[in-house]
């Protein structure tokens, strides 16, 4: 029996809602409580859910269309039932007499394999779904070459998940899913004890709502992995809907290099080996998340990953691509063990002589172009990995410095945040450190 | 603390009453010579004199409306009905006049009377002397129905009911009577429409009221053997029904069970489960199940009575359903 889905009112004052995308496509099977779309409405975009399983028959609206609530939107249905073409969800009825030839159009008979014409009245009705698309999870035994039943009553709840309310409340707080969970209660209705043995797995999404984005890392743990927060969860799934896989945003910052360049000069002169600006910055940036700890981390989809140890990617171009050594714990490393590491690994890079462990593993990631000389640029995160500095040319600039217009050497920083995990202002308080150590070198000793 | 009769503690809240208020007075059949059908009135016409403790004839009609009366114009009678299935005589006073008069009177003249009496079944009393009606009177918005399962709560309700300035319907046990308590002396009240937790507990609430609240209390007493916590909840007042401590206990123990000796179809327990279930309906871990009378007209033969009345066993049961064990 088909069910009609309408567009549901999902905010008191909402009156119609765009259906921005359909996330269960014609032919689908669907769970209840499965996301059928996503619903731009007044407020926010929200999910479409399920309220009866079966498979998506048909979109009577396509994505992008406004729809008043209670309209219909979709039918769900048996795979193969048939569905009118207005989309009123009319049930497929096998047909009482038993005589298989001239059925109505949008009809499926009742099998009559002996009969040759039968075959014709089992073709694909209108928006039934393709032959192939029936759901892997089937109902009992029916032949997939069998058109479907009139509805019965269990048929309808063979997909429907008998939970009692409290069981319902319970698993929705918990983020655990119904489906397929057994229920001990009559007819199977899961209830409440049926959740004991479920939550006291790790679910990632059981911690309780007031987890802080970050906490200290216990000394001596390599890593703290926290589980995320609603709101965090919010936050990564409407990002990545409207940046892609990886939301990010871009937070710029100009550094006056006077001082960093002095220093430099005065190692170099100093011999054993040039230090470049890089191996400063390379420095600087495993320092500066060092005090910015929330800013070294990964996203690990359902939870994040806090990292305490620095270990700083650095992009390198090689003939046809780019490649990311791995400086390990570069903030417990000197200036002069930096330069040497990485001239050592792009070397190696170009030549294509690093073992996967050399460029994996990295925690935060530099990219420079500042040597061809882009004045500033936005860098690609590296995932797993939540942030990248995109480093540009080292240029005299007429500053106000003191009270008067002055050249200066300055260079622009640009940061590329995973907005999942490094939120606007996380990344600003970690820039202004950094920028703070370059221009004050003497921090980068200390 | 003294340890009284049910029925000596309505006897004390009476005389107490009476004693503080003038206005107060007791009419009804063989409550003054007779001293009560059962005995709640003894020694009363003795204290107060035939002006304040009114024999009646055997007219449930017309001395109820003699009480309404009464009361809209300033005194506080307490009409004994010998028992409420002899006040179904009395229904049309009591739901047309009582109920009525202070909202058709735009709220200048009240009712504040008392209707009280033994309700529900006895032992062998057939089928027309053994209902219980408190559901009838509950329907009715301007009663108030209070129905106390202790001597101690006997007390404090009746005194509480008397100053009541609406009428209400106070609904007492023959199987009553005779239980004993520890009641407080002297001055003690227990608000209208406050239930009272007779037992803690954590598995089930037990919802129930009037003789019924034994009867939960002994079930409560089983399922602890097999390891079952019930909350037993006494509503003491049907209307208006405390509705904040039942829901506050199923939110709490997730499954509920509501007693009552009434029949099944439109009774007090149904009132209950509707707020439960609109209420806290995500709270619930299982449907609310009730026990309550057969729907029968109760049978004379002492087993078929037996058979047809809520009992601990039928309470187990259901405890037992509610709790998803067997």
């Amino acid at each position: 029996m088909s069910t009609k889905v309408v567009m549901e009112a999902l905010s008191p004052t909402m009156e119609e809602g765009r259906v921005v995308e359909w996330k269960k496509q014609e032919g689908e099977a669907v769970a209840v409580g499965d996301v059928l779309a996503e619903v731009e409405t007044d407020k926010a975009v929200m999910e479409l859910v399920a309220r009866a399983a079966g498979t998506m028959l048909k979109h009577v609206v396509a994505a992008g269309a406004t729809v008043p609530v209670s309209e219909l939107v979709a039918v769900i249905g048996e795979p193969g039932e048939a569905v009118e073409a207005g989309g009123n969800g009319k049930k497929a009825e096998g047909r009482k007499d038993g005589k298989p030839d001239a059925p109505a159009a949008a009809e499926p008979a009742k099998p009559a394999p002996a009969k040759p014409d039968s075959a014709k009245t089992e073709a694909p009705t209108p928006g039934a779904p393709a032959p192939g698309t029936q759901p892997t999870a089937d109902r009992e035994n029916r032949p997939t070459s069998m058109p479907p039943a009139p509805p019965a009553a269990a048929a309808t709840e063979g997909g429907r998940v008998k939970a009692s309310p409290l069981a319902r409340k319970i698993a929705a707080e918990r983020g655990l899913d119904l489906q397929g969970v057994a229920g001990s209660g009559p007819q199977g209705r899961i209830v409440q004890r049926d959740l004991a043995a479920l939550s006291a797995r790790p679910a990632s999404a059981a911690a309780a709502p007031q987890v802080p984005a970050f906490r200290p890392i216990p000394a001596g743990e390599p890593f703290a992995d926290v589980p995320l927060t609603q709101i965090r969860k919010t936050i990564a799934r409407r990002l990545a809907q409207s940046l892609g896989p990886v939301p990010t945003f871009y937070l710029t910052i100009e550094v006056d290099m006077e001082r960093v360049a002095e220093a430099r000069e005065a190692l170099n002169a100093a011999g054993q080996g040039k230090i470049s600006f890089n191996d400063i910055t390379i420095k600087a940036v495993a320092l500066a998340l060092r005090q910015h700890p929330a800013c070294n981390a990964w996203w690990q989809d359902d939870h994040i990953r806090y990292w305490n140890e620095v270990h700083v990617s650095m992009a390198v171009a090689i003939e046809d691509g780019l490649i990311t050594p791995v400086i390990r714990h570069a903030d417990q490393k000197g200036l002069r063990q930096i330069a040497a590491e990485s001239k050592d690994l792009a070397g190696r890079a170009r030549e294509r002589k690093l073992a996967p462990e050399e460029y994996t593993g990295g925690t935060f990631s530099v990219s420079n172009l500042g040597m061809l000389d882009i004045e500033e640029f936005t860098a690609i995160i590296n995932p797993p990995e939540a942030g990248i500095i995109a480093i540009g040319r080292i240029a005299e600039k007429p500053v106000v410095h003191e009270g008067t217009i002055v050249p200066r050497k300055r260079m622009r920083l640009t940061m590329s945040c995973d907005h999942r995990v490094i939120d606007g202002a996380t990344g600003a308080q970690f820039l202004q450190t950094l920028k703070g150590m370059l221009e004050n070198p003497l921090a980068l000793v200390w | 603390m003294p340890t009284l009769t049910y029925r000596d503690a309505l006897n004390q809240a009476l005389r107490e009453e009476m004693q503080r208020d003038d206005r107060v007075f007791l009419m009804g059949e063989e409550v003054g010579v007779y001293q009560g059908a059962y005995k709640v009135s003894r020694g009363l016409l003795e204290e107060f004199g035939a002006r304040r403790v009114v024999d009646t004839p055997i007219t449930e009609l017309g001395f109820a409306g003699v009480g309404v009366g009464a009361a809209m114009v300033g005194l506080r009678p307490v009409i004994e009905m010998m028992t409420f299935n002899f006040a179904l005589l009395a229904v049309d006073q009591i739901v047309n006049s009582a109920a009525k008069m202070r909202y058709m009177s735009n709220g200048q003249v009240g009712v504040p009377m008392v209707v009280r009496g033994p309700g529900g079944a006895a032992l062998q009393l057939g089928a027309q002397h053994s209902q219980a009606f408190e559901s009838w009177y509950a329907h009715i918005p301007g009663l108030k129905v209070v129905m106390p399962a202790t001597p101690a709560d006997a007390k404090g309700l009746l005194k509480s009911a008397i100053r009541d300035d609406n009428p209400v319907i106070f609904i007492e046990g023959e199987m009553l009577y005779n239980t004993k308590g520890e009641v407080p002396e002297g001055e003690y009240t227990i608000p209208l429409g406050v239930a009272d937790i007779k037992r803690e507990g954590t598995d089930v609430t037990i919802v129930c009221h009037s003789k019924t609240v034994a009867v939960a209390l002994k079930a409560a007493e089983q399922l602890a053997a097999d390891g079952i916590s019930a909350e037993v909840i006494d509503l003491r007042t049907i209307r208006p029904l405390d509705t904040r401590t039942v829901l506050e206990s199923v939110a709490r123990t997730h499954r509920c069970v509501v007693v009552e000796e009434g029949w099944h179809f439109a009774g007090v327990g149904a009132q209950v489960v509707d707020t439960i279930q609109r209420e806290i309906f995500d709270a619930l871990d299982a449907p609310v199940l009730r026990v309550t009378g057969a729907e029968v007209p109760m049978p004379y033969n002492k087993q078929l009575e037996k058979l047809a009345k809520a009992d601990p066993a039928k309470v187990i049961a259901a405890v037992r359903q509610v709790l998803y064990v067997d």
